[in-house]
């Protein structure tokens, strides 16, 4: 008995002990500057709450658990390492989705079981159940998106309607096991069917534009699921850190979905987000003007202040450290550069300064859509790599763009404006770039690497 | 835990999350993401006991799948997590010295990759 308190009083400890570590963490890694020591804190929680585990009160199948944490860790550890900073977000998707899945399978076991102690318990179990199960299904498309493996939104009439019917039937089975009303495993089944299925009804619509907030939704569904099911396992850890995730995560969806101009709503049930259908606004009338790299590269040399726009396309072309190895010699001729950054250049905010990390681009020198759109007016060159839309004047003054009132970078400011592109193809969303054709901008054309580079040779020569 | 006490522990750790997270600069997003992500990861534990209290091979199979699955969210959140944290550096964390010889390697392999073009 003595044991068995001291085990149970170890577990509680240690649990406590988690919980500091993990707040202490996310608070570290909410700024650069302390960011790096917060996921090692959070990190060091998470061991002490697992090796605590071990000595749960009554706890079995020990050789089946290792097994099971021996695979799934391994597979993820190296999936983890390995991926490209570019595919960095569908990954997250992966992730969080096996978290609500294995949040759905503690409430699977719990229910199969039958063993609840009261309702309120059991309801608890179901209502995780759901919402685990939402996340894991909708995180899996999510992530088929992004890695290209899904590459249609499939849409048609009476969608939402379809997916309350869904929810509804999840619901009522919900309520009938919760209640203990039909709690058979024939019921449980077909919740947990009901709740998969709409996850991925819920997801399949929505475009990959909008992904990035309906991944930190998931997110923020995952930790309350987690949560849920730690009410289930009177599990002080769970519910503590699930709930922080819950509600971090879903202030983090609120501020990602107004970074990119979209309300929730507009994100979950309108179904825009991807080029097709969409309206393109007005015509663009002008002409795209060519620039050499030469010519460019003694415009970027002579500059007294240059700032540079990143997007996607760059990251997809591989240029980015290109670029840093040209904004060294502009710098070291005395030029002042600087990054503007989007809040949704790269595949969610925040993805682009991960990417010019990874190139050795110091975080000092990127600035964000607020600090940095009055100062294009005193910029003598923007130069725009891989980013479109993020930089069109049309979301200013064309209320029949699909893109009108989303911010944007001021890059149409500057006194000139280089854009290197790959040819004359209109942007993510399918619209006319009225910056391309302005009487200060000149066009780069060719493949992001390969421009940066006769820039920088260009610079050299100089 | 009685269900008062649970309450409570609800509410305050939902005010925490979010104090926590007010005020970082979009530039963590992506991370900070991944941190919370990574978080949530405890569920680990929970998988474990309904993994280690299942009794029917349909229970043990399902809490299988729940620890496999847990463990991959908590390990691949962290390692991306951190892959992404250890990046982040000032120009002053740089070094002067350490970044002028960086850039006199870069500028040989530049000059290589310009002259092949």
């Amino acid at each position: 008995m003595d044991a068995y308190f001291s085990a149970a009083a170890l577990i509680q400890a240690s649990y406590l002990l988690t919980a500091f570590l993990f707040i202490m963490g996310l608070k570290r890694m909410s700024s650069p500057v302390t960011a790096r020591s917060g996921i090692l804190w959070a990190g060091a929680g998470m061991l002490v709450a697992t090796l605590a585990t071990f000595f749960y009160p009554g706890l079995t199948n020990f050789p089946l658990i290792i097994i099971a944490v021996v695979i799934g860790s391994a597979i993820a550890w190296i999936s983890g390492r390995r991926v490209a900073m570019t595919n960095i977000p569908q990954m997250i998707a992966l992730y969080n989705g096996m978290g609500g899945g294995a949040a759905a399978a503690i409430a699977a076991v719990e229910l199969y079981r039958g063993e609840q102690q009261t309702t309120a318990s059991a309801t608890l179990a179901v209502v995780g159940g759901i919402i685990g199960a939402v996340s894991f299904s909708g995180s899996l498309i999510a992530f088929g998106k992004l890695q290209g493996l899904i590459r249609k939104s499939l849409r048609f009439g009476g969608q939402q309607l379809l997916n309350l019917l869904i929810l509804a039937v999840a619901l009522l089975l919900g309520g009938m096991v919760a209640s203990g009303f039909n709690a058979t495993p024939a019921a449980v089944t077909g919740l947990f069917a009901a709740a998969l299925l709409l996850g991925l009804s819920m997801t399949l619509p929505i475009g990959g534009a909008d992904m990035p907030v309906v991944i930190s939704l998931y997110n923020a569904l995952t930790g309350l699921a987690v949560a849920f099911e730690g009410f289930v396992l009177g599990n002080a850890a769970m519910i503590i850190a699930g709930t922080v995730v819950g509600s971090a995560g879903t202030l983090l969806t609120q501020l990602m979905a107004k970074a990119m101009n979209r309300s929730l709503g507009n994100v979950l049930f309108s179904g825009f987000g991807d080029s097709s259908g969409a309206s393109t606004g007005s015509a663009v009338t002008g002409s795209l003007k060519p620039i050499e790299a030469a010519d460019a590269g003694v415009m970027m040399a002579f500059a007294q202040k240059i700032i540079i726009v990143p997007g996607y396309g760059m990251a997809v072309a591989q240029a980015q450290h290109k670029v840093w190895e040209l904004c060294q010699l502009l710098i070291d001729r005395g030029v002042t550069v600087r990054f503007a950054i989007h809040p949704v250049a790269g595949r969610m905010p925040g993805h682009m300064n991960v990417l010019l990390a990874e190139a050795g681009v110091p975080y000092d020198l990127i600035a964000d859509l607020d600090e940095i759109n009055a100062e294009f007016e005193t910029a003598d060159v923007a130069l725009i790599i891989g980013a479109n839309d993020v930089v069109n004047p049309v979301a200013r003054n064309d209320k029949s763009s699909p893109i009108y009132g989303m911010p944007i970078l001021n890059a149409d400011k500057a006194k000139n404006v280089i854009v290197i592109k790959r040819g004359q193809g209109a942007g993510f969303s399918g619209i006319e770039n009225a910056l391309f054709y302005l009487d200060n901008t000149r066009m780069l054309y060719g493949d992001g690497q390969a421009a940066v580079a006769a820039l920088i040779a260009a610079v050299k020569s100089v | 835990m009685t269900g008062i006490v649970a309450l409570y522990i609800f509410m305050l750790a939902a005010f925490t999350g979010y104090e926590v997270i007010a005020k970082v600069p979009v530039i963590l997003h992506t991370p900070l993401m991944s941190g919370s992500n990574f978080v949530h990861g405890i569920v680990l534990v929970g998988a474990m006991v309904a993994l280690g209290s299942a009794g029917t091979p349909l229970e043990k199979s399902i809490g299988f799948i729940g620890v496999l699955l847990a463990a991959g969210n908590a390990v691949g959140g962290y390692a991306v997590t951190e892959r992404m944290l250890e990046m982040f550096k000032s120009s002053g964390a740089r070094g002067a010295r350490g970044g002028k010889d960086g850039k006199d390697g870069k500028d040989n392999k530049g000059a290589a990759a310009a002259g092949t073009h």
